[in-house]
């Protein structure tokens, strides 16, 4: 099976409701580096994300992968997780099922990946009644089992507490390490900086900067970035 | 009025095999009816609601507006359909049960169609990008989401219910009311009314409300304990 | 649902009037010869037009109405095999007891319509094409009166059965022709009482009609002929003249031989 990376956005704009959302832009993602995109609200970013993954259709350009891979090559995380109203494992096994994984094999797959994030102890708990950390993790647990070459993820900690933003951020430094690529929005300074490998930087809809974290981080080249940065809140 | 209603209960209580038999058809009827549309309307409705083609938008106000078929044209049509003098006569199923279950099911199937696309309209908003995100689409995502919100679908198939159980003109146009064949609640209490004994035809109209609450409340029942235990 | 004792072979559709039923006839009637014969007669109660209707179309098996000139033009065009009379009962004018228009206690129908007219007496009319509202057309007729020049805001169309008819006029305290079946078994008279009964001319007389299968081949002829060469037997007739309400016969009986 040939990767699927690099991705190539080519001449990739989004236009809605009469508004140009993103103006025609040219962007390449590689194998390897974990990408965060920052942006403020408004910026963009769940609608780059969106046409990444091809959830959007651009209004202009194409969205190229390397290989016509099967759309389980990738997967996203959205910052609400959406679960069906089953257990805990059946929702996993779902998502095996869409993605054509052999109905022998599906339970198997399905609760190794509990296990990686840690909620085989609710396997057969509802999975809409588990707390909003657990059902993230189970949205990850989701994605894990699919072994994705890319993990979109759209503020997936926005809506979590600390100890279950650390829990989250764990998991996906472990599908980091796994060889996934991990390509994340996030408002969070700390955890772009904990997970990053580069930044890009959208304002409005355009790709203002792009760094490695360490050139990015204390000090964005951009004086766009820069305002941003500034004006965010303190890293926790 | 509370003596014709007080009367009508005590001959309703006092009523022999003749209307026990009489409810027994009623619920036939209506409960097949009722089944038969839900097997039909629920994923024509979830469809609707997923898909994406020309001209939908005419296709949903159609449907909304055929909730409101007047059971007696309904009836009309199938008399015409089902008829020796019609397309369908030679199946002789004029005047029979199954012709009234043709009938309502014909009846409710909008109900159902139109109350479905709307949950599954309002449900796909929330299910729609993760279920693409993971390949689901079409035909699949719509069932999907069906099968995930069935506990609210209840509401559409109870609305098809009442409305099987409280009409007249249909079955009694397609069945003829035939005594011990295919007389309903609805037909015998019409009768009743239109041979003057009052107190009869209210006593059987509060067992058929009784009934049909019965039935809304059960159904009620099994939707709380099911959300409970699924969220 | 008819005790087990001929084994049951079939059924036959049998397109007849609102006044028949209503008035518990087949009730008493049919049990007999379904035991007899082992067929289940099925009733569908329309109006008498909409019952030769019903028989035009072929969706019954026999018709068995009561308005003699209809009848033998359904068998004059072919749709009915042969007419046999069956029985006779009568009409009778119901109307409010405070009798607006002084008719009551005559035996004088044709008399009493004029009256009524006269004096713009509310009248419910069945208006539904079935036999009493074309004896009532009749009626009205020997009066010398054109009906439908002389109707006004007295006289009501409701286009509906004699059930409902009786409901109306009590409700409205109206003068209404109904056969004395219905009248008898009907329950919510208010103030209504017999006004007029008794003359000739309120004379109904009933005919049975095998519908034709020559015209409509599935007609189930021998069921069908078996249950009018019943009804027209002495054992039918006997118990057409058996059927009582209150005491009172209803129907009587007089099938040529």
């Amino acid at each position: 099976m040939s990767a699927i990376l690099p991705l190539r956005l080519q001449g990739v704009s989004f236009a809605a409701g009469g508004r140009m959302i993103i103006p025609p832009l040219d962007l390449t993602l590689e194998a390897g580096a974990s990408t965060i995109i920052l942006g403020a609200n408004g910026a963009g970013k769940s609608v780059l994300m969106r046409l990444m993954h091809g959830l959007l259709a651009p209004s202009t350009g194409r969205v190229v992968w390397s290989t016509d891979g099967p759309r389980r090559r990738q997967a996203m995380v959205f910052q609400r997780p959406v679960m069906l109203r089953r257990s805990a494992l059946a929702n996993v096994v779902y998502a095996l099922d869409a993605a054509g994984v052999p109905v022998g094999q599906q339970a198997r797959l399905a609760r190794e990946a509990l296990q990686e994030v840690g909620l085989s102890h609710v396997a057969g708990r509802a999975a809409r009644v588990l707390s909003g950390g657990e059902q993230q993790r189970l949205a990850l647990a989701r994605a894990w089992a699919l072994h994705p070459e890319v993990l979109f993820l759209d503020e997936p900690t926005a809506n979590l507490d600390p100890g279950a933003t650390r829990e989250i951020e764990a998991i996906i430094k472990a599908f980091d390490v796994a060889g996934t690529k991990i390509v994340m929005s996030t408002h969070n300074l700390g955890q772009a900086r904990r997970l990053g490998d580069e930044v890009i930087f959208l304002h409005q809809g355009r790709v203002a900067e792009r760094a490695p974290i360490d050139r990015f981080f204390p000090q964005p080249a951009s004086p766009e970035a820069a305002a941003f940065v500034k004006g965010e809140l303190p890293w926790d | 009025m509370l003596e014709a209603i007080l009367g009508g209960l005590r001959l309703v209580a006092t009523l022999d095999l003749r209307l026990w038999e009489i409810v027994g058809l009623s619920l036939a009827v209506s409960l097949s009816a009722v089944v038969f549309a839900t097997l039909l309307g629920l994923p024509l409705g979830a469809a609707i609601a997923v898909g994406r083609f020309p001209g939908r938008q005419a296709v949903i106000v159609v449907l909304n507006a055929l909730m409101g078929l007047p059971p007696v044209v309904v009836g009309l049509f199938v008399y015409l359909l089902l008829s020796r003098a019609g397309p369908l006569g030679e199946l002789g199923l004029l005047f029979t049960p199954p012709a009234m279950v043709i009938a309502q099911t014909i009846l409710i199937v909008p109900i159902i169609a139109a109350l479905a696309r709307q949950a599954v309209e309002d449900a796909w908003r929330e299910y729609e990008e993760q279920l693409r995100s993971l390949g689901v689409d079409g035909l699949r995502g719509a069932l999907t989401v069906l099968w995930d919100i069935r506990f609210s679908l209840l509401t559409a198939v109870l609305a098809g219910l009442g409305r099987a159980s409280a009409e007249v003109g249909a079955v009694m146009i397609v069945g003829g009311n035939i005594d011990g064949v295919t007389r309903v609640m609805t037909t015998t209490i019409a009768l009743e009314t239109s041979k003057g004994d009052l107190p009869l035809a209210l006593g059987l109209g509060i067992v058929l409300i009784a009934i049909v609450l019965a039935l809304n409340a059960g159904a009620h029942l099994a939707k709380e304990a099911a959300q409970r235990r699924h969220g | 649902m008819g005790l087990a004792a001929a084994a049951l072979v079939g059924f036959i559709t049998v397109a007849s009037t609102t006044s028949t039923e209503q008035s518990g006839l087949f009730r008493h009637l049919l049990p007999a010869f379904e035991k007899k014969a082992g067929i289940q007669v099925r009733v569908v109660a329309l109006g008498t037009g909409q019952a030769l209707d019903m028989g035009r179309r072929g969706d019954a098996d026999v018709v068995f109405v009561h308005a003699k000139a209809l009848e033998e033009k359904f068998v004059a065009e072919g749709y009915g095999v042969k007419r046999f009379e069956v029985m006779y009962n009568d009409f009778v004018l119901v109307g409010p007891k405070s009798d607006p228009a002084k008719v009551g206690g005559s035996k004088d129908i044709v008399a009493a319509l004029q009256k009524i007219q006269s004096a713009k007496a509310t009248f419910a009319s069945r208006g539904d094409k079935s036999g009493t509202h074309f004896a009532e057309l009749q009626l009205w007729k020997m009066a010398g009166i054109d009906i439908d020049k002389a109707k006004g805001p007295w006289y009501r169309d409701t286009g509906s059965g004699m059930g409902p008819t009786l409901n109306t006029a009590a409700g409205m305290n109206a003068y209404a022709l109904a056969d004395r079946g219905t009248w008898l078994s009907f329950k919510n008279r208010g103030e209504l009482v017999i006004s007029v009964e008794g003359d000739q001319r309120l004379f109904n007389q009933y005919g049975v009609i095998l519908v034709n299968p020559s015209k409509h081949p599935h007609v189930k002829k021998d069921m069908g002929r078996a249950f009018i060469d019943w009804i027209v037997s002495p054992d039918g007739q006997a118990a057409i003249a058996t059927y009582k309400i209150g005491g009172e016969q209803l129907f009587f009986p007089n099938a040529s031989r």
